[in-house]
């Protein structure tokens, strides 16, 4: 049996599939978000040795803060992909996946600053793992502009696809130098983990609220995917044929 | 090869040369821009040495970025760039070529002003010392990242301001490492040598890598 490796690589057979996609995740998403607030809240002890009730945050701060760096990988894989295969869905992919990336980063930066308050008594501090993910930010917000700078969209697709992947190569460096300014003493500023030592049920609420947070990470893009892809291929025959049967 | 490389940097050297203002617009841009920190931050001997080398390592990343709109500018409207990007010399030679030139042009005058800048700023003659050698080989790290922008901006409108959004962040490293090494310098009895080699690790990446994505960054845009 042969298997067609590019079947859903053409909006037309992907639209359908991601319609159904959609609500699996939305709902998988929804169930594990109650179950992971749910444990979040009840079953965690309410004080820890040097934090109130405010450590909490972490199920949100920490799932939001994986995520964002998570989705850029994505995106790179989406925009490679496009440039390997020349397949127009890919851009799309990648073009969908950004805001929600940098949607993502924003909330782990506000969490970040809300915490930092309550437990550093600062909004914020030029911690490595802040200002790297401030960096990243920037990085989505470049490619966010460039991709709506250019009105080709072969082009614009293309060129951020590029840029995506620039920036890819770039951020590994951009966060080692950004974690060592004194490389004579980077020995000295590794930052320990900070999930060593983590009470068990904080642990599974914060696993669950990633994988609830993973799967919204699904759903949404496949929504704006399914958007792009109307928007993009609205002058196209099955596009027509759809709406006609809509009607 | 060599000679098509050579011919790219002639060429466009003898271009600047005849439109000497060009160069002096990015220098005097540099020197502006370090002229105002002490009238903003105030003239306080101590708090101008602490902030030397920072500022004078930004005011090379905006002086340096401004320079770049029009590394590929003039050669794409006036179709030359096609032409180039025509012949049988791989791209990125050529791409290499205006990249040195430009860097000539406006990374190395930086280089030769810094220790006016550090007179303004009550620098010890140690720390100019190093901040030239920082900037000599930070500044064709930035040229070189900055091509990549260049080249996936041209021709859009904004296209300046939307380059510095694209490459600004991408020069973090140089900048915490360059003005790191100016900092460290002030201390007697520290260590250097890691931060030149890192500078030098990061010219060489940029060196190797560069040419091929504003290479590729070109054929996409020019297309």
């Amino acid at each position: 049996m042969s298997i067609n490796w590019f079947k859903f690589s053409s909006p037309a057979t992907f639209y359908p599939l991601a319609g159904k996609m959609v609500p699996v995740f939305a709902i998988l998403a929804g169930l594990l978000g109650i179950f992971g607030l749910y444990w979040g809240f009840f079953q965690t002890p309410d004080l820890l040795t040097d934090q109130k009730q405010y450590y909490r945050i972490i199920f949100v701060h920490v799932p939001a803060a994986w995520m964002s760096m998570w989705l850029y990988i994505v995106l790179v894989g989406w925009a490679l992909l496009g440039l390997l295969f020349n397949a127009r869905l890919s851009y799309m992919m990648a073009s969908a996946v950004a805001p929600t990336g940098a949607i993502m980063t924003l909330l782990a930066l506000f969490t970040g600053a809300v915490w930092g308050k309550t437990s550093w008594g600062t909004w914020w501090d030029w911690d490595p793992r802040m200002t790297s993910e401030l960096i990243l930010l920037f990085i989505y917000v470049g490619y966010m502009a460039l991709q709506s700078a250019i009105d080709d969209r072969r082009r614009a697709d293309r060129a951020s696809a590029v840029l995506a992947i620039v920036g890819l190569v770039c951020i590994p460096v951009i966060f080692w130098s950004v974690n060592c300014p004194d490389p004579n003493q980077c020995a000295a500023l590794h930052q320990s983990s900070s999930m060593s030592g983590i009470e068990s049920n904080i642990l599974t609420a914060m696993l669950v609220m990633t994988l609830a947070f993973w799967m919204y990470c699904f759903a949404v893009p496949l929504m704006r995917v399914r958007n792009i892809i109307l928007e993009r291929e609205r002058d196209t025959a099955w596009i027509a044929e759809m709406l006609e049967v809509e009607k | 090869m060599f000679r098509t490389f050579r011919c790219i940097v002639m060429r466009d050297l003898t271009l600047a040369m005849r439109r000497r203002t060009d160069i002096l617009t990015t220098l005097f841009f540099f020197i502006i821009v370090v002229s105002l920190f002490p009238l903003g931050v105030g003239t306080e001997k101590e708090t101008l040495r602490h902030i030397a080398p920072g500022v004078v390592w930004v005011a090379a990343l905006l002086a340096s970025m401004l320079a770049l709109e029009r590394l590929f500018a003039s050669d794409y409207s006036d179709g030359t760039l096609e032409q180039m990007l025509l012949t049988p010399q791989p791209l990125t030679i050529l791409v290499l070529g205006k990249v040195l030139a430009h860097w000539l042009l406006t990374g190395l005058p930086l280089v030769f002003i810094a220790p006016l800048v550090g007179l303004q700023y009550h620098l010890s003659v140690e720390s100019i010392g190093v901040m030239m050698l920082t900037l000599l080989i930070g500044t064709p790290v930035l040229s070189l990242i900055g091509a990549i922008g260049a080249a996936l901006t041209l021709g859009l409108r904004g296209g300046g301001v939307l380059l510095s959004l694209l490459i600004l962040p991408l020069y973090i490293p140089v900048l915490i490492y360059g003005s790191g090494a100016v900092a460290a310098s002030a201390i007697p009895g520290s260590e250097l040598q890691a931060y030149f080699a890192l500078l030098s690790a990061f010219f060489l990446l940029a060196l190797i890598f560069s040419p091929l994505a504003t290479a590729a960054g070109l054929r996409i845009s020019v297309e």
